[in-house]
């Protein structure tokens, strides 16, 4: 079965650009949370987004995916200016994000959760669902269908027809990752999704995107502080701080980096150990 | 039929059409704040409208107010959904982005505003004096004839609007709907216009609220000031959709049969005392604190109405608390 989704096939090719990022700012009041950022994504990469907390990766998130507009800066999806475009605009394109802090449909269930989400759904449309019933049918069907596939994916059948807002902050980050792959979208940003999850669950949730990268050619640009996970799933790693990009290249040569031990990796194993 | 059976009967009658007329507004309320979280406190601003809309379309000319154009009722009752829906396009069009309090005060704010112009405009509404001699449907039946065919009309009317609310209920469009409300951002997320959304489901509320008026407007012959008070729609419709249950059509209209059968019975109970003087003069606030009194009790007994909303996820499916 195949369900069509709005995406718009990009004709760029693999390892070119699909997501640019340019000069972008943001602050709050006084507080100067993206300052000056720019980094591409490939098509086809899994790029790694590291950085201390406060650096503004969550926030230019917000902004690549138009929860908010930029101060000044661009971004360029498959090389078109799409700064300041809604996030159902951008969805439309191809890209989506998840939330660092799982964003549920607390009130529908799992299964719900993830059928609410695809695009050209004849029932979303009030007159159709009265004067069309069996348009309507055939697509809810479809949909369903792709919603219990990326269920069982994802490990959730058991809690297939419990209420989402009941679920465990484990199984809301999965939840968060079944609608980015629900949206039928080649461009995922994935805030933290590991975090709170635990450590089995966390080697499961780094497969599932790896095999989403590798069969169904999902780009992914993945924020995440469990540096084994960006290290055995992330090339590029590129690394914010203070709002602006400190340096990028692979894992290997990052974690050898003067400025980002002082920055963010020295913390980090001090943490741990 | 002897005497006192016509008297029952027909206050029966009277009784049900009215329900029914409020159960007409309550599903369009329900569809605001109970399936899309719309906080829409000006049902009184849209029951005018639609009251005041079929009034001046279907009455005989009087030259005490625009109008008169002795149309059929149909034609009044479908004008009167489209210029409430138009009210509710203005309003929503400006504030459905905004905060839901913030909807809240802008349906009150335009629904006060809307009855100093009907007092006021008096070429168009005939000002205080309202607008008499309505027709209502059927009425040359005579007998119990005629309010029984009137109510079989506003329940048929009441049965179709159930219907298509409930099949886009429980339809993809209302999934999205209940999504919206659960979590915004998840739903923008998901790629939805939320906003195109919302103001889709603030609009056809309030278009059926502008239909309700037009049927009050028929049922009473008239339509005046007092009618288009919050107190007489907004409240008790809120009353009604709390008591009966916010997401659930069906609790909706049996909050609309508790809440009006007390309302009318406890006018009667109070004339029963036969107060006069002071204690008359506030037998509308005693009126007012026994439905605030049931809101409580069944409140404290059911929290979400009797009957809730229900998930279609089954019994399963139930928040945990
Ligand atoms: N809505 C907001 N209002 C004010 N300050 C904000 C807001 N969002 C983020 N910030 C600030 O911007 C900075 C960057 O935050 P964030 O993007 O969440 O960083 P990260 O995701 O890298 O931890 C922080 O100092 C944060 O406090
Ligand atoms: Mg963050």
């Amino acid at each position: 079965m195949s369900l069509d989704t709005n995406a718009e096939t990009s004709a760029t090719p693999e390892g070119q650009p699909v997501l640019s990022i340019q000069g972008i700012y943001k602050s709050f009041g006084g507080v100067h949370a993206v300052d000056g950022c720019s980094f591409e994504v490939n098509k086809g990469s899994i790029t790694g987004l590291i950085g201390p907390n406060g650096a503004g990766k969550t926030t230019l998130f917000t902004i690549v995916t138009g929860f908010i507009k930029p101060d000044s800066g661009s971004v360029l999806l498959h090389g078109k200016d799409v700064t300041g475009e809604e996030p159902h605009e951008l969805f439309h394109k191809g890209l989506v994000r998840t939330f660092q802090i799982p964003h549920e449909f607390h009130g529908l269930t799992t299964l719900e959760n993830l059928m609410a989400v695809p695009a050209e759904q004849d029932g979303e449309n009030l007159f159709k669902t009265w004067f069309m019933p069996g348009a309507v049918a055939k697509r809810e069907a479809e949909v369903r269908a792709l919603a219990e596939d990326t269920l069982s994916f994802l490990g959730l059948d058991r809690v297939r027809d419990e209420l989402a807002g009941n679920l465990s902050g484990g199984q809301k980050k999965l939840l968060e990752l079944g609608r980015s792959m629900m949206s039928g979208a080649e461009i995922v940003l994935l805030d933290e999704p590991g975090a709170g999850v635990n450590p089995t669950l966390l080697l499961q949730l780094g497969e599932k995107i790896q095999r989403l990268n590798e069969e169904r050619g999902i780009t992914f640009c993945i924020v995440e502080h469990n540096m084994d996970m960006i290290a055995r799933l992330c090339d590029p790693v590129v690394v914010m701080a203070a709002g602006s990009v400190l340096t990028q290249g692979n894992m290997d040569d990052i974690r050898k980096d003067q400025r980002v031990l002082e920055a963010y990796l020295g913390s980090q194993t001090a943490e741990a150990s | 039929m002897s005497d006192q059976m016509i008297g029952y009967s027909s206050y029966l009658i009277t009784l049900l059409t009215m329900v029914a007329i409020y159960g007409v507004m309550g599903l369009g309320l329900n569809l605001n704040w109970g399936v899309t979280g719309l906080f829409n406190v000006g049902i009184a601003g849209f029951f005018a409208i639609g009251a005041y809309t079929a009034a001046i379309l279907t009455t005989e000319e009087t030259g005490k107010h625009i109008g008169g154009f002795d149309m059929p009722f149909w034609v009044g009752a479908i004008a009167a959904m489209i210029t409430s829906a138009i009210l509710a396009w203005f309003v929503g069009k400006i504030c459905i982005r905004l905060r839901s309090d913030y909807l809240a005060i802008a349906t009150i704010g335009i629904a006060e505003i809307l009855r100093l112009i009907l007092k006021n405009e008096m070429w168009a509404t005939n000002g205080a004096r309202g607008i008499s001699n309505i027709p209502k449907p059927f009425e040359s039946l005579g007998g119990l004839a005629g309010p029984l065919a009137f109510l079989a009309l506003v329940v048929g009317i009441l049965i179709v609007v159930y219907v298509l609310l409930e099949k886009g209920q429980h339809s993809p469009w209302g999934r999205i709907m209940r999504a919206i409300r659960d979590n915004e951002l998840a739903a923008r997320a998901s790629g939805k216009n939320v906003e195109r959304l919302r103001l889709e489901a603030f609009i056809i509320g309030s278009s059926i609220m502008g239909l309700g008026g037009a049927l009050s407007a028929h049922y009473f012959k008239f339509i005046g000031l007092e009618a288009t008070e919050p107190l007489l729609t907004t409240f008790l419709i809120w009353v009604m959709m709390i008591v009966g249950g916010s997401g659930n059509n069906r609790g909706v209209l049996l909050g609309a049969l508790i809440i009006w059968s007390l309302w009318s019975m406890s006018e009667m109970v109070i004339q029963a005392f036969s107060l006069t003087g002071e204690f008359a003069v506030r037998v509308p606030y005693m009126r007012m604190f026994i439905i605030g009194l049931v809101l409580n009790i069944v409140l404290q007994k059911y929290g979400q109405g009797i009957l809730p909303e229900r998930h279609p996820g089954g019994k399963d499916a139930q928040p945990k608390r």
